[in-house]
C-alpha cells in the first residue's frame, strides 16, 4: 500500500499521522503539497491529518476543500483509490463533498480535548478489518468542531447501507447526530473519523489501541 | 525631526533624570521616534533595570547549561545531541483588558521566543492566578484566558500539557498569565541573535505590521487604574495559523545555512529586535521603513517602530542565500521584506520617506541604560502558628479541601487544550507531577512543570522563593527524571515600594539558595512588575518553569494508586499548618509560617526517590505539597480509581501539615523500601494500602465513598461555567 | 462594487452559538428575545461595475466556498 499524506498550510497532526504509518507500513507515505495537481504514481491511499488548514477561517475544512491537490484526490477517488481524513481531514473531505454530512461547532461550544472510546460499526473493511466485530478501542480526541450532522434522510441511508464506521460509545461530547463520530463512503473506500487512532500506536506511548486501522490498511 | 519636549517624555515613562540621559547621548532634544525608541529601551519590560542587579545573585551555570539567560530562551543539553529551549513569559497586563487575546498573544510570543532559536516547540504550560471565584470579573478572565491559550496553542498544533491555577482576592485586578514553551533542537544547532557581517540584509519576515499594541512595552511596566479600561484599543490580536507558518518556514529556513541572526519582534517589536541584534553583535544597523510591509495606510516611523503585532520576525541573513530564503519565506505564504542593512557605524539609523527619523548612537543606548538599585525594605520573619486547639473531622476537611477552588480538579480546563498534538505525549495532566513528552524517534522524554506557592511567598519571600524551586525539583523527581533546570517568571508589584523590592530580594535569595543546592541552574526568565491595582499588589509570584530529562519514556511513573499497593510516605511529617490551605479553608485563617524548606533534606529524599523510581518497583509517586498528605493520597486513589485504607495517627496536623521534601509511593513490596530508606538515612513510613473497595478508610475511623470523593474534587469548574 | 454575503446556518440546523446568545441575553433580562441565529457576514470589494454580474460573480462565490450547502444558505447584498 504506497500513501501519500495532504499537507494543507494550518494542519499540524502530520508528524503524528507519518509516526503512525511508518510503524505499520515499514515506510513514511509521501508528502504532497496542496498545491501540487497530481498525486505522485502508484498512490493507493491519500491521507488528509489533522490540524487547521487555513486557521479553520470561514469554516474548518473550507479552503483546504478547493485547494488544488484536491481535484487530483476526487479523480483517484473517483478510481476507487482509498483515502483516510481524520479530524480536519475528516471536515475537509465533507466540505469536498466526499464524505457525506458536515461537522458543527462541539454541542458545549467548547474544545474537548480527551481520550473518548469509539465502537467499531463494521470489522469488514479495508480500514478496520484489524479490529473483532463489536469492537471498542480508546482514541484521543482534540476538535472544536466535532458536531456531526446531516439531513435526516441521509443519516437513515448511511445506517441503512452500513455506512457508519465508528459511534462513541461513552458519553456523546460533542453532540453528534447517532453518535457517529467516522463515516465511510458508499464503496467503503473513503474514512472520515474525527478522534486520532494515529495518537495511540505506542505502548509507551499509552498503548496500541489505535494501531489496527493502520494495521488493517497495511495488509491491503 | 519633529521636537519633543520632556512633558511628552514623562508621559512615555521616563523620569528627569533618564531624560537627561537622553539628551546628553543625542547631544540635542530627540525625535519623536528617538524618544519612542529611548522609552521602550529602557522600561522595565526591556531593560530589567529595577531587577537587574538582584537577579545577577541566580545560580545560571552548569556542565549541561549551552546558553544562560541573555538569549531569547535558556538552551541546555539533554543528551543524544540534542538540546531543550525553553522560557516562560508574562502576559499579565493585557490579559486583564482583554483575556482572550492576552493569553493566545502570550502562548505566541513565548513560542516565538523558542523557536526563534533553531528550536521545535513541543510543549506548551502556564501557571495562571486569578482572583476571587466569587466575583463575576474573575469568571469573565479565567473563560477568555483558557479559551485564549487553547485557542492558540491547539491551532499551532503545540500541545499544552501542564500548567496551575491559584486563585486568591489580591489578583482581582491583575490575573497572571504566565505562559512556557519548550521546544528541542540539535545541540550543535541553535541559533542567536547577535547580528554580523557589514553589509549583510536585515529581513523582515512574519505577518504585515499595523497599529497594534503601540507601548504594550511600557503599559508592562506600569500599574493599572481605572483608566486601563480605555486601553483596549491597543491589544494585539494573535493569529495562530500564521504562526504555524512562521514555525514552519523558519524551522525549514533553518535547515541551511542562510541565517546570520534571528531574532523575533516581541515586545516593542521592530525597536527592540534590531536594537538588541545590533548591539550583541557590535555592530550598526539601518532601517528603510518604507519597504516594512503594512497592513494600515499612512503609518509613521513612531507607530512601526513601536508596533507589537505578533508573528513578525526579524533576520540578518548571508546575502548570497537571500534569494533562497525569499523562496522558501514565500512557499509559506509569509511576508518578506529586506528592509535594511547591517553597518559598521554602531548606530541605528532609521528613514521614512526620504527623512532620517533616528539616528541613535547603540552603545550608550544600551550601556547607559538605567540600572536602580532601588532601597529595598526586607520583610519580617512571620512567627510559627500556634498550635490549633481544636480540630474539624478528617473527612470533612478532606472534603472541603479537595473540592476548593485551589485544590479542585482542573479537569474543565485541561480539557480544552489538545494535550496529545505531535504524538509523543506520555503523561497529560492529572496522570503525574509533571508532564511527559517523548523525543521524536528515540526513547528519551523530558519531564516539565510549573510551580509557585504565592501565599507562602507573601508570608515569607525568601522561603517561598525556595519552596517554588524546591516543589519544581520535586514534582520532576516523582515521574522519575532528573531534573536539569529552570525558567523564572518574577511578578510582583510596584518596584519602587520598598517593601515590594524587598520581597523581591528575598525571594531572589530564596531561589538562589535552592538552585545551587539542588544543582539546577536557571537559564532563562522574564520579570514583570507594577502588579498593582489602585496600590494594591499582588502576591509575590515567582513563578518556576522547570525541565528534566528520563532517558527512558517507559520509566516514568504517574501518580495513580492500584489496588494491592502499599502506601509509603518518603520525608519528615511535623504538621506544618502555617500558611496551609487547611488554615485557610477550614478555619479561613491565612497565618503563620509556611513550611520551612530544609535544602538537604530534599535533596536527599528526592535522589532516594528517583534511584528506587529508575530501579522499578514503584508504581506510582505523588509529591505532597498544597493540602497535605491526605490530599495527595486522595489524588492517587482518584487517578487510580480505587480505594485506599489508612492507618497511623489521626492529626489534622499530620494528614493536612505542608511539610516539604516528602513523596508518597505506591509499592508492591514495602518491606524492601522502608529498609533501603534506613540504610540511605531518609524518613519513611508506612501509611495504608490501596484496595479494590471504592472507599477511603481514614485513620479515624471514618469512611467516604470514592464517588463521594470525585463528586467534591470535580464539581467546581463545571458547576462554576454551566 | 462591494457586495456583502450574509451567510447563515439553514432553518433546522441547530445553532448552538445562536442558543448560547439567546441564554445569555434572557440572563441580561431581555425577556422578549425568541430564536437567536448567528451567522457571518463577508464583505467583498469587486472590480466589477455592472452590479448584476458583480451579484452573478459574488452569487458564484458563496456556492463554491463561502457558503457549506449542506448546513448553510446565503444572500448576496450589491453596494454601488
Amino acid at each position: 500500500m504506497q500513501a501519500a499524506l495532504l499537507l494543507f498550510p494550518g494542519i499540524n497532526r502530520e508528524r503524528d499521522m507519518i509516526q503512525a504509518v511508518r510503524q505499520s507500513f515499514g515506510r513514511a507515505p509521501a508528502i504532497v503539497w496542496h498545491k501540487e495537481t497530481e498525486l505522485p504514481a502508484g498512490t493507493d491511499l491519500v491521507i488528509l491529518p489533522g490540524g487547521f488548514s487555513f486557521g479553520d477561517y470561514l469554516r474548518c475544512g473550507a479552503m483546504a476543500a478547493h485547494s488544488p491537490v484536491m481535484r487530483a484526490v476526487r479523480e483517484h477517488a473517483g478510481r476507487g483509490g482509498y483515502v483516510l481524513g481524520v479530524c480536519n481531514g475528516f471536515q475537509i473531505l465533507t466540505e469536498a463533498g466526499l464524505l457525506p454530512g458536515a461537522l458543527l461547532r462541539n454541542a458545549g461550544l467548547r474544545f474537548l480535548s480527551m481520550e473518548t472510546r469509539l465502537s467499531v460499526e463494521r470489522a469488514d473493511t479495508v480500514f478496520t478489518r484489524n479490529w473483532a466485530p463489536g469492537a471498542v478501542f480508546r482514541a484521543p480526541m482534540a476538535h472544536g468542531d466535532g458536531n456531526y450532522t446531516a439531513r435526516t434522510e441521509t443519516l437513515d441511508r448511511l445506517e441503512g447501507e452500513g455506512l457508519v464506521a465508528f459511534r462513541y460509545a461513552d458519553e456523546n461530547r460533542n453532540g453528534s447526530a447517532r453518535r457517529i463520530a467516522g463515516v465511510f463512503s458508499p464503496n467503503l473506500r473513503v474514512l472520515g473519523l474525527m478522534p486520532h487512532p494515529e495518537d495511540l500506536v505506542d505502548p509507551l506511548l499509552g498503548g496500541t489501541d489505535g494501531k489496527p486501522l493502520f494495521d488493517s490498511l497495511a495488509a491491503a | 525631526m519633529s521636537e519633543v519636549s520632556e512633558t511628552l517624555a514623562r508621559s512615555f515613562g521616563l523620569d528627569a533624570e533618564e531624560w537627561g540621559k537622553v539628551l546628553e547621548i543625542m547631544g540635542r532634544a530627540p525625535s519623536l521616534t528617538e524618544l519612542g525608541i529611548f522609552s521602550v529601551m529602557w522600561s522595565e519590560h526591556c531593560s530589567y533595570k529595577s531587577s537587574r542587579v538582584w537577579l545577577r545573585e541566580l545560580p545560571t551555570e552548569a556542565p549541561w547549561v549551552i546558553h544562560g539567560p541573555g538569549e531569547n530562551a535558556g538552551v541546555i543539553d539533554i543528551g543524544g545531541g540534542l538540546a531543550a529551549v525553553f522560557k516562560m513569559e508574562s502576559h499579565n497586563h493585557p490579559s486583564f483588558i482583554e483575556p482572550y487575546q492576552g493569553a493566545a498573544t502570550g502562548v505566541g510570543g513565548i513560542l516565538r521566543d523558542v523557536f526563534t532559536m533553531g528550536a521545535r516547540p513541543i510543549a506548551n504550560l502556564n501557571a495562571l492566578r486569578f482572583g476571587d471565584p466569587a466575583l463575576p470579573v474573575t469568571r469573565r478572565v479565567v473563560d477568555g484566558v483558557v479559551r485564549g491559550i487553547g485557542g492558540y496553542g491547539n491551532c499551532v498544533g503545540v500541545p499544552t500539557v501542564g500548567g496551575e491555577v491559584n486563585f486568591h482576592p489580591a489578583f482581582n485586578g491583575n490575573p497572571l498569565v504566565n505562559a512556557m514553551t519548550v521546544g528541542v533542537a540539535r545541540a550543535d544547532r541553535i541559533f542567536l541573535s547577535a547580528a554580523a557581517g557589514v553589509g549583510n540584509p536585515v529581513v523582515y519576515v512574519g505577518s504585515k505590521t499595523g497599529r497594534d499594541g503601540i507601548h504594550g512595552a511600557t503599559m508592562a511596566s506600569a500599574e493599572f487604574g481605572a483608566a486601563s479600561e480605555e486601553k483596549r484599543p491597543t491589544v494585539q490580536v494573535g493569529d495562530p495559523f500564521t504562526e504555524k507558518l512562521l514555525i514552519e518556514a523558519c524551522l525549514e529556513l533553518m535547515e541551511t545555512d542562510a541565517i546570520v541572526a534571528i531574532q523575533d519582534m516581541g515586545a516593542a517589536g521592530l525597536t527592540s529586535s534590531s536594537v538588541e541584534m545590533a548591539g550583541k553583535g557590535g555592530v550598526g544597523i539601518e532601517l528603510d521603513l518604507d519597504a516594512v510591509p503594512q497592513r494600515e495606510t499612512g503609518m509613521s516611523a513612531y507607530e512601526m517602530m513601536l508596533s507589537e503585532s505578533q508573528e513578525r520576525m526579524l533576520m540578518v541573513l548571508k546575502p548570497e542565500r537571500a534569494e533562497m530564503a525569499r523562496a522558501i519565506i514565500e512557499k509559506w505564504e509569509l511576508d518578506y521584506a529586506v528592509i535594511g542593512r547591517i553597518t559598521d557605524t554602531g548606530r541605528i539609523v532609521v528613514r521614512h520617506r526620504g527623512e532620517v527619523e533616528a539616528d541613535i548612537p547603540l552603545s550608550p543606548l544600551a550601556d547607559q541604560a538605567p540600572l536602580y538599585r532601588r532601597p529595598a525594605a526586607l520583610p519580617p520573619k512571620p512567627a510559627r502558628l500556634a498550635p490549633l486547639e481544636r480540630h474539624a473531622p478528617l473527612d470533612r476537611a478532606l472534603l472541603t479541601l479537595i473540592g476548593c477552588p485551589d485544590l479542585c480538579s482542573r479537569r474543565w480546563i485541561f480539557d480544552q487544550y489538545d494535550a496529545t498534538v505531535g504524538g509523543q505525549t506520555v503523561k497529560r495532566p492529572a496522570e503525574a507531577d509533571a508532564a511527559i513528552i517523548r523525543l521524536e524517534g528515540g526513547r528519551r522524554a523530558l519531564a516539565m512543570t510549573v510551580d509557585c506557592t504565592p501565599r507562602y511567598c507573601a508570608a515569607d519571600p525568601e522561603e517561598g522563593g525556595r519552596q517554588a524551586v524546591a516543589e519544581a525539583w520535586r514534582n520532576l523527581t516523582a515521574t522519575g527524571a532528573r531534573p536539569l533546570a529552570v525558567t523564572d517568571n518574577m511578578n510582583f508589584g510596584n518596584p519602587e515600594k520598598p517593601e515590594i523590592m524587598g520581597q523581591f530580594a528575598a525571594a531572589i535569595r530564596g531561589m538562589a539558595s535552592a538552585c545551587a543546592a539542588l544543582e539546577f541552574p536557571v537559564v532563562s526568565g522574564n520579570v514583570s512588575l507594577y502588579n498593582e491595582t489602585e496600590g494594591r499588589p499582588i502576591l509575590p509570584t515567582p513563578a518556576i518553569g522547570a525541565v528534566g530529562v528520563l532517558e527512558d519514556a517507559a520509566q516514568a511513573v504517574g501518580y495513580a494508586a492500584r489496588p494491592g499497593l502499599a502506601l509509603v510516605v518518603i520525608g519528615a511529617t511535623r504538621g506544618e499548618l502555617g500558611c496551609s490551605l487547611f488554615l485557610r479553608e477550614i478555619y479561613g485563617r491565612e497565618e503563620g509560617a509556611p513550611p520551612p524548606v530544609d535544602l538537604a533534606a530534599e535533596r536527599r529524599n528526592g535522589d532516594f526517590v528517583r534511584a528506587r523510581i529508575l530501579a522499578g518497583g514503584v508504581a506510582a509517586c505523588h509529591d505532597v505539597s498544597d493540602g497535605g498528605l491526605l490530599v495527595a493520597v486522595a489524588e492517587m486513589a482518584l487517578a487510580g480509581d480505587c480505594g485506599v485504607t489508612l492507618e497511623g495517627a489521626g492529626t489534622a496536623e499530620y494528614w493536612f501539615g505542608e511539610d516539604q521534601a516528602r513523596y508518597v509511593l505506591a509499592v508492591a513490596e514495602p518491606a524492601a523500601l522502608l529498609a533501603a530508606a534506613v540504610a540511605a538515612g531518609v524518613p519513611a513510613q508506612h501509611i495504608g494500602r490501596a484496595v479494590a473497595a471504592k472507599e477511603l478508610t481514614l485513620p479515624d475511623g471514618l469512611a467516604i465513598s470514592l464517588p463521594q470523593l470525585r463528586e467534591a474534587h470535580e464539581g467546581f469548574f463545571p458547576r462554576w461555567f454551566a | 462594487m462591494k457586495a456583502i454575503v450574509t451567510v447563515m446556518l439553514k432553518t433546522g440546523v441547530l445553532d448552538p452559538q445562536g442558543k448560547a446568545i439567546g441564554h445569555a441575553l434572557h440572563n441580561l433580562g431581555f425577556a422578549g428575545v425568541g430564536e437567536v441565529r448567528m451567522g457571518k457576514v463577508i464583505e467583498l470589494e469587486l472590480a466589477e461595475t455592472d452590479a448584476a454580474r458583480a451579484r452573478q460573480e459574488a452569487e458564484e462565490m458563496a456556492r463554491k466556498l463561502l457558503a457549506n450547502p449542506v448546513i448553510e444558505s446565503f444572500k448576496v447584498e450589491i453596494l454601488a
